[in-house]
């Protein structure tokens, strides 16, 4: 039993694992361990394998060789799904005319648990909104979701994935499509949800600039994963690496606010 | 105004199936609507006309089919062409809405040759194709009421997958919401509840009780279970203020319907006007 307790501290665990959609591996050799409680920034270019690599995590697509753990146990036997939450880089592109409101959107997230010929009870209904107030969007509780913001959108279906209460988030390029300054206080958001609520969050972005301030840990993938550690390491290391990610020299500005600043080529 | 409607057998089944339908149509409208699926309704409109001048066809030949209720046939024709649809929809991945052309000029297409074969129009067939609420007998009146009862059982079971699927699929698939089921059993409904309803507002009109109300009540709702609560009142508004306006004025019930569901949307646009939708 204490091995078990050993391994309850792992989160994810990657081990040699490689990918081919055709002929060609588009992840290869990845090993990555996320630990509990930490905020995984997991950065490459576009093309570069980070949402397939999310794909073999959920279980959506096999990889060919290697192998995952998910909370300490192997994916073929994993069932407790309702413990992660994911965000699809898609959920901003949903209908937005869809006549649905900030809380019919959010208790989307329970239906899975609830299961077939079951309705919201009242309990259910109070998770609603707890998860609504952990976004900081009361005060939209009741109005449809095309009203809102990119940015508020965003937040309603991170409420979405709260709402299970998840003890991993997984979030795809979560900021796409989001203003700046409202990309600032997302960041804020989520390592508040991090620090506060204790949920281990693996965040995938192609932006490499605004996420450091936020994360604790740091992967940097293109197809094989180039480095893989604690913010403080990859900041010192960070040109270099940027060049070897994106195959030529980027040029990292500091880290004052101005995040326009540091955009980093998508190609 | 209204008591007339109690005092004959045939106007009450008229209004009864009327107030059934007025729920029925635009309840799975709204679905529809979201789906951005509202032509299918017209398509297997179409088709369901094409069962029935077939059943009418084999009732001449047939003295078996001359009992026949010509709705089981335009039912059956309707929930086969929207099996048909799907499949083809999942063969033109890209070009989905292709399959509701195929299918509803296939659908014509079929019904005039019946139709030619049977020797041209009957009154029979006339009275389907605009509605004929006042020759409803009973036996559509049953036919409807199951169908009534069906297809809102399966609506209220299975609400939160088909409101789930129809907001975000992928999302919906990750949580284990069966997909296939719901989508062929969707697809289904939709055929069953245009046979309901055709033989109030007709076939070329039936489309329009599940998408006018639907598309008044996205003006004004906020949120899910707002648009069908308004979706509902605006078809039973129409369905009854038209029922009896025709009744007392002497004309069409099906297009009298649809013009106060058109009544009320322009309305609704009136008081919204300036709001996307």
């Amino acid at each position: 039993m204490g091995h078990r307790h050993q391994l309850t501290d792992s989160v994810i665990q990657v081990n040699h694992l490689s990918f081919k959609y055709t002929s060609q591996y588009v992840l290869e050799d990845i090993t990555l361990h996320v630990r509990k409680g930490a905020f995984l920034g997991l950065v490459g270019p576009n093309g570069s394998g980070k949402s397939t690599l999310v794909k073999c995590l959920l279980g959506i697509q096999t990889p060919q060789q290697g192998d995952i753990s998910l909370f300490g146990e192997p994916l073929k036997k994993f069932s407790g799904w309702d413990r992660i939450g994911y965000v699809s880089q898609k959920a901003n592109s949903f209908n937005s005319g869809f006549p649905a409101t900030v809380f019919e959107v959010v208790s989307m997230g329970l239906y899975g648990k609830i299961g077939l010929f079951r309705f919201l009870t009242k309990k259910h209904k109070q998770k609603v909104y707890e998860a609504i107030e952990k976004v900081e969007m009361s005060a939209y509780t009741n109005e449809n979701i095309g009203n809102l913001s990119g940015g508020q959108q965003q937040r309603v279906f991170i409420a979405r994935a709260l709402v299970s209460d998840p003890d991993l988030l997984i979030l795809d390029e979560p900021t796409v499509g989001v203003d700046v300054h409202s990309v600032q206080q997302f960041y804020t958001m989520l390592k508040q949800l991090n620090q506060e609520h204790g949920i281990t969050l693996v965040l995938i972005t192609h932006d490499i600039g605004a996420m450091t301030d936020y994360v604790t840990d740091v992967a940097c993938l293109n197809k094989h994963l180039h480095f893989h550690g604690d913010t403080d390491t990859f900041t010192e290391s960070e040109n270099e690496m940027m060049s070897t990610l994106y195959g030529h020299d980027v040029h990292m500005l500091t880290h004052n606010h101005d995040h326009s600043a540091c955009e980093v080529p998508t190609s | 105004m209204i008591s007339v409607f109690f005092q004959y057998d045939f106007l009450m089944y008229a209004m009864f199936t009327g107030i059934m339908v007025g729920f029925l149509a635009p309840f799975l409208g709204v679905f529809l609507v979201v789906r951005r699926m509202s032509l299918i309704a017209d398509a297997l409109s179409h088709v369901t006309l094409t069962g029935i001048a077939f059943s009418l066809l084999l009732g001449r030949h047939f003295s078996l089919f001359q009992g026949l209720n010509p709705l089981y046939l335009g039912a059956g024709f309707s929930v086969g062409a929207s099996l048909l649809i799907e499949r083809l929809r999942n063969v033109y991945t890209y070009y989905k809405e292709l399959a509701i052309p195929i299918i509803l000029s296939a659908g014509i297409g079929l019904g005039v040759v019946f139709i030619s074969l049977a020797d041209g129009f009957t009154n029979d067939l006339f009275s389907y194709l605009f509605g004929s609420v006042v020759t409803i007998t009973q036996s559509d009146f049953r036919l409807i009421a199951a169908i009534t009862l069906f297809v809102s059982g399966f609506i209220i079971l299975f609400y939160k997958e088909l409101f789930f699927l129809s907001f975000d699929e992928e999302q919906a698939i990750i949580s284990g919401m069966p997909k296939r089921f719901i989508q062929w059993m969707f697809i289904i409904i939709v055929a069953l509840v245009i046979a309901a309803s055709m033989r109030v507002v007709g076939i070329l009109l039936v489309s329009s009780l599940m998408t006018i109300p639907v598309a008044s009540a996205m003006r004004l709702a906020k949120g899910f279970k707002q648009t069908f609560i308004y979706a509902v009142i605006f078809g039973e508004i129409s369905v009854i203020v038209g029922l009896v306006a025709s009744f007392h004025l002497n004309l069409a019930p099906g297009g009298t319907i649809v013009m106060i569901a058109v009544l009320i949307l322009l309305i609704t646009l009136f008081f919204t006007r300036g709001r996307h939708t």
